[in-house]
């Protein structure tokens, strides 16, 4: 790979232990995926940051970079394995807690803003078009490819790191205009309305197409929360980290010749995929992190009302925050319905805690029955307060 | 016979190959506290892979399997040395984070469990004795 000066001196350790360890990582990559180069990076969402997936290792490794290494550029975290302010509340083990504490502590030395989301671009990680950065959730890779026409590949967490701590990643992948052209055409011939219906619609794309971007007509000015379930659900299930949507995202493609269709049928077969058979006992809300508008509706909902399940509405701290000023909390947490900031129901660690999850997020019922062994019922946001106040 | 490669991560090992024709998912996939590969009908199914050269075509699953490696290594379990046919993300960063000496485009056919094998990661060579 051809190197700047500044990249051969990370490489030979001038700039320290993480900066030579970071650029061995991505020089190795670049090599692995025939980049020529690197390119700079504006913005890095780092992944890997519950201590349930991290374990000591992990944590050994981030203690061990933040001996020398700082953030070159605004990085924030993926969600982690429970909220960092109110974890008692919502039945973390003390003994998790005190670790999870340990790799928060651990990026933090390094300069990353410690805002735990799966939804960075709502609360001030917002990359622009055509802008290149390096992030890792998948939800979240495949919304600031396609919504915002920034430009990332997938990373694992070490990698997503090392461009934090180098301000580079490879130029190989999604990073180059010729690897985002669409490579079928997907005409929807059903009306599509809500985040649950976007979430299905995503299984429906995602198991059918695997990883090929999509060029997706049919659609009709979906809302941000909308996209944000899509983007979520598609990855989910395809793998998928970048899609184009006629009328709707901002990238330039070829629209190419191999079409599908997709009819009420399927997407009557998915909704049928997510759902088990089973009685609910928790309710889960946010996944991508709820919007503060959506937490404006589910305060609507909730308003006098009391539920009679474990209610989680997962979202970024500082979301949280506005909804706070705006009175929602009160309003939810009235009815007795958490929150569960930094956090979500997909990676904290509720094995055995509960049997049933409802929840609008067809990705939430993914990891809902993997890491969580639940059974889960898929239904709108609306149909989830009810199930929670029955 | 000598095969040669592409350097992954560098270094210098030798041992007794372990091989398998099947890719690994170190998360999930193999025990981290044993060393032992746990995946359900996997090829190498219970066998242990602490202080081998594990020789199989490439790594699947998630990323956190970077940080296994670097878990096995950190405890004394991690292989000697690691070889692919063609090695991806996840193995590389977690050889490059754990120091595992690591050569990739090797046919991995020619080799065979039980072969003492040398690796020479940084010229990319894999020697079997």
């Amino acid at each position: 790979m051809l190197l700047t000066q500044l990249e051969k001196e990370m490489l030979d350790g001038t700039h320290g232990k993480a900066a030579k360890k970071s650029m061995e990582i991505l020089v190795t990559l670049g090599e692995i995926y025939g980049a020529e180069r690197m390119v700079e990076v504006r913005s890095v969402q780092v992944a890997g940051v519950s201590y349930a997936n991290l374990g000591e290792p992990g944590l050994e490794y981030l203690a061990e970079m933040a001996e020398d290494g700082k953030v070159r550029v605004l990085t924030t975290l993926n969600p982690a394995g429970m909220d960092l302010e109110n974890w008692r509340h919502l039945g973390i083990d003390p003994k998790f807690a005190k670790n999870q504490e340990r790799v928060i502590k651990a990026f933090e030395t390094m300069g990353i803003v410690t805002t735990c989301t799966c939804t960075p671009y709502l609360v001030g990680n917002l990359p622009l078009f055509n802008e290149h950065i390096a992030w890792s959730e998948s939800s979240a890779v495949c919304f600031a490819n396609s919504i915002m026409g920034a430009k990332t590949n997938r990373e694992g967490g070490p990698s997503a790191l090392a461009a934090a701590l180098t301000g580079r990643t490879p130029m190989y992948g999604l990073h180059l205009d010729e690897n985002r052209q669409a490579r079928i055409r997907v005409d929807i011939k059903t009306d599509v309305r809500g985040t649950n219906d976007y979430g299905t619609l995503g299984k429906v794309i995602g198991d059918s197409i695997g990883d090929k971007i999509p060029y997706i007509t049919g659609v009709k000015s979906p809302s941000l929360e909308e996209l944000k379930a899509f983007c979520a659900s598609i990855a989910t299930y395809g793998g998928t980290a970048l899609l184009h949507i006629e009328g709707v995202t901002p990238n330039r493609t070829n629209v190419p010749p191999e079409a599908m269709e997709v009819t009420p049928p399927e997407i009557e077969k998915a909704e049928r995929e997510l759902n088990d058979e089973t009685t609910i006992d928790f309710v889960g809300i946010g996944c991508p992190h709820a919007s503060i508008h959506e937490i404006k509706r589910i305060a609507e909902l909730l308003k006098g009302k009391k539920v009679a399940k474990e209610v989680w509405i997962a979202t970024a701290r500082p979301t949280k925050q506005m909804a706070d000023r705006m009175g929602y909390t009160a309003t939810i947490e009235a009815s007795g319905a958490k929150f569960a900031c930094d956090t979500c129901f997909a990676v904290a660690p509720l094995k055995g805690r509960f049997k049933g999850l409802a929840t609008d997020s067809a990705k939430g019922c993914f990891y809902g029955r993997g890491r969580n062994k639940f059974l889960v019922k898929h239904c709108s946001l609306e149909e989830c307060i009810a199930e929670a106040t029955r | 016979m000598k095969l040669t490669g592409r350097r992954i991560f560098h270094g210098k090992a030798s041992g007794e190959a372990l091989v398998t024709k099947e890719a690994i998912s170190f998360y999930g996939g193999v025990d981290p506290e044993t060393a032992t590969v746990v995946e359900k009908g996997h090829q190498i199914e219970g066998q242990c892979i602490a202080g081998k050269v594990l020789c199989f075509p490439k790594g699947k699953g998630s990323t956190v399997g970077s940080y296994v490696l670097y878990q096995l290594k950190k405890t004394g379990k991690a292989p000697v040395a690691i070889i692919n046919r063609e090695c991806e993300a996840i193995v590389a960063v977690g050889c490059i984070i754990s120091e595992i000496p690591s050569v990739d485009r090797i046919d991995v056919d020619q080799i065979k469990t039980g072969d003492l094998v040398e690796v020479d990661a940084e010229n990319g060579v894999v020697t079997i004795k």
